[in-house]
């Protein structure tokens, strides 16, 4: 039996680095689930806070348990352990009854969008407010303007089948609005879309958060995605969240390897022609030296005037990925120097350069 | 006119007779079952593993019987039904029950193909699971219930001819009782030709309002 009483700090890892942020909205504690019949927990001990306002992502592998941990939040699965508290409303302790009322609450989209092929655009929207028992001139009103924020209004008498896959998504997210929730669910949102509709959509996403104030939690296994748009990202790995925090942090000084093979497969492959080459000791007396300049969010920028200015002769550059991520540079150069600089010194000579600064080793000839 | 052209017009009208009213009762009592069948198993909407278990036995013991044979089984239950074994009426009997469970498990199948994940974006929603059944599977599945019902009706076109046999009139008992005892084949002809016109038009009319229903 898990504990219930968590300490805050496992569930508020960034208090101190996030002080700016919200009112907590959504709190998973000691939350584990496994499924029937099967040997392992696919989520153990999930412990994790996310604030009103957020846009929340959760990035994992397929069959890392992301899906099960989003469905979990509106109780689509049962969780077999732990506490799940959204709004001071203790999800777990709802009866049935109950959950059909609190889930208007909240709004849900799907990777396949889930629209109703025997209903329209407009009807897709507005069923859920009929079976709310909504009046039909109020579910009118909120029909005509989520139509208009999604921008879909000359599609509302098309059926589902007649759109495109952006705009399937879009009557999904009208759809999922109609109740005015406080947090939305994203589940693969955009993981059937092509990267300009995805772009299209994670800015309509972008916009709903900030025009109306609603927390989003998503899930994908897309590294751009939580890049574009959230805020705050754990990682998820064989059903334990692996790795938490500001998405600037994780992106740009991941501690887990999976974290760091999800964000980029290539971030830390040398070009094969320079690898090869590398030694830890000198070689010779024309050998270089490699380092490589992380930019982590941390302050430092990638000013190349600076870098120039510091050091002299040759400087190669073999690799650059900088991405601006909530305005601070995350990234890395990696750079070949003059062959006068020595692996001794040259951390003194950079120093402050970077946020980071790794030495390599020496590359030896051409 | 002609008598025998009356005899026609009266065996197609006990014929429709017979087919339309045992296929509505059919509609009526087999759409429930079918439904009934999806949402009463394992990690469904109204899981009970009993009533599923016991409405799928009755739904096969009926299926599995011979129509001819469940006709004449069911004499005194039709009897204490209806009043009489003879006509049109003594006829619906059997065939309601023939068609029923036949029904069921076509439109058993029609509903249990629409998508897991309907049922789950109208659970996040905040559906009531009748809500689910109503307004998700029944119109999703409609297309596919239409259909089932059109080969409804066709087999019953074809089990009301036997159930002629046994005096229910109809196109069936014109045939047998002029065509193969009497080997008059103008009749037999003339019946086999308005079978084939009836069940072409309906499997048409059938086929084009499942299209028109199909927004997939």
């Amino acid at each position: 039996m898990v504990s219930m009483s968590i300490p805050e700090a496992s569930v508020w890892p960034d208090a101190a680095a996030n002080p700016t942020s919200g009112a907590s909205h959504v709190i998973i504690e000691a939350l584990s689930k496994r499924y029937a019949g099967q040997p392992v927990d696919a989520l153990r001990n999930i412990n994790l806070g996310i604030r009103r306002g957020d846009i929340f992502g959760i990035i994992g592998r397929s069959g890392a348990g992301k899906s099960t941990l989003i469905r979990c939040l509106n109780r689509l699965e049962e969780p077999t352990g732990g506490r799940i508290v959204i709004d001071g409303t203790d999800i777990s302790a709802l009866t049935a009854r109950q959950l059909v009322e609190w889930r208007r609450s909240t709004g849900m989209i799907f990777q396949h969008f889930n629209l109703l092929s025997a209903k329209t655009v407009r009807q897709n929207i507005e069923l859920p407010l009929k079976v709310a028992g909504v009046p039909a001139a109020a579910r009118a009103r909120k029909v005509d303007e989520l139509l208009a924020l999604v921008g879909l209004e000359a599609w509302q008498h098309a059926w589902p089948a007649q759109l495109s896959g952006g705009q399937k998504q879009r009557v999904g997210i009208a759809r999922a609005l109609v109740h005015d929730p406080e947090l939305l669910l994203c589940d693969e949102a955009t993981s059937a879309l092509d990267p300009e509709t995805t772009r299209a959509i994670l800015a309509l996403l972008k916009k709903i958060n900030q025009q109306r104030h609603i927390t989003i939690v998503l899930i994908t296994h897309e590294m751009d995605v939580v890049h574009d748009l959230c805020h705050n990202v754990a990682v998820i790995d064989q059903g334990e969240i692996i790795e938490r925090g500001p998405v600037w942090q994780v992106y740009s000084d991941p501690q887990q390897e999976t974290t760091r093979q999800l964000l980029n497969p290539n971030h830390h492959a040398l070009p094969a022609s320079v690898a090869t080459r590398l030694t830890a000791y000198r070689q010779h007396h024309q050998s270089r030296l490699l380092v490589r300049l992380r930019y982590t969010g941390q302050g430092s920028k990638p000013d190349i005037g600076a870098l120039g200015a510091r050091i002299t002769g040759e400087i190669t550059l073999i690799y650059s990925a900088i991405e601006w991520v909530d305005n601070k540079p995350t990234g890395q150069l990696l750079l070949l120097l003059d062959d006068h600089y020595e692996a001794q010194s040259v951390t003194t000579q950079l120093a402050n350069i970077a946020d980071k600064l790794e030495v390599l080793g020496y590359v030896t000839g051409d | 006119m002609s008598p025998a052209i009356n005899r026609l017009w009266a065996a197609l009208w006990d014929t429709l007779m017979m087919v339309g009213v045992s296929s509505a009762l059919a509609l009526a009592l087999g759409l429930p079952m079918a439904v009934i069948l999806v949402v009463s198993g394992r990690g469904d909407l109204f899981p009970s593993p009993l009533l599923n278990r016991g409405l799928g036995w009755v739904v096969n013991l009926f299926r599995s019987i011979p129509f001819l044979i469940l006709m004449v089984a069911l004499i005194p239950f039709t009897r204490w039904i209806v009043g009489t074994t003879y006509g049109v009426w003594a006829a619906v009997v059997p065939l309601t029950l023939a068609a029923t469970p036949f029904f069921a498990r076509i439109a058993e199948v029609s509903l249990r193909e629409v998508d897991k994940g309907l049922t789950e974006a109208a659970q996040a929603m905040g559906f009531h699971r009748w809500h689910i059944i109503w307004h998700v599977l029944l119109p999703e599945a409609r297309p596919g219930i239409v259909s089932g019902f059109t080969i409804t009706l066709v087999t019953m076109i074809n089990a009301s001819a036997m159930a002629g046999a046994i005096g229910a009139g109809g196109l069936g008992d014109l045939a047998y009782r002029y065509g193969y005892q009497r080997f008059d084949m103008q009749v037999m002809v003339t019946v086999i030709v308005v079978l084939v016109v009836l069940v072409t038009l309906l499997q048409w009319c059938g086929d084009r309002l499942s299209r028109r229903l199909n927004h997939r």
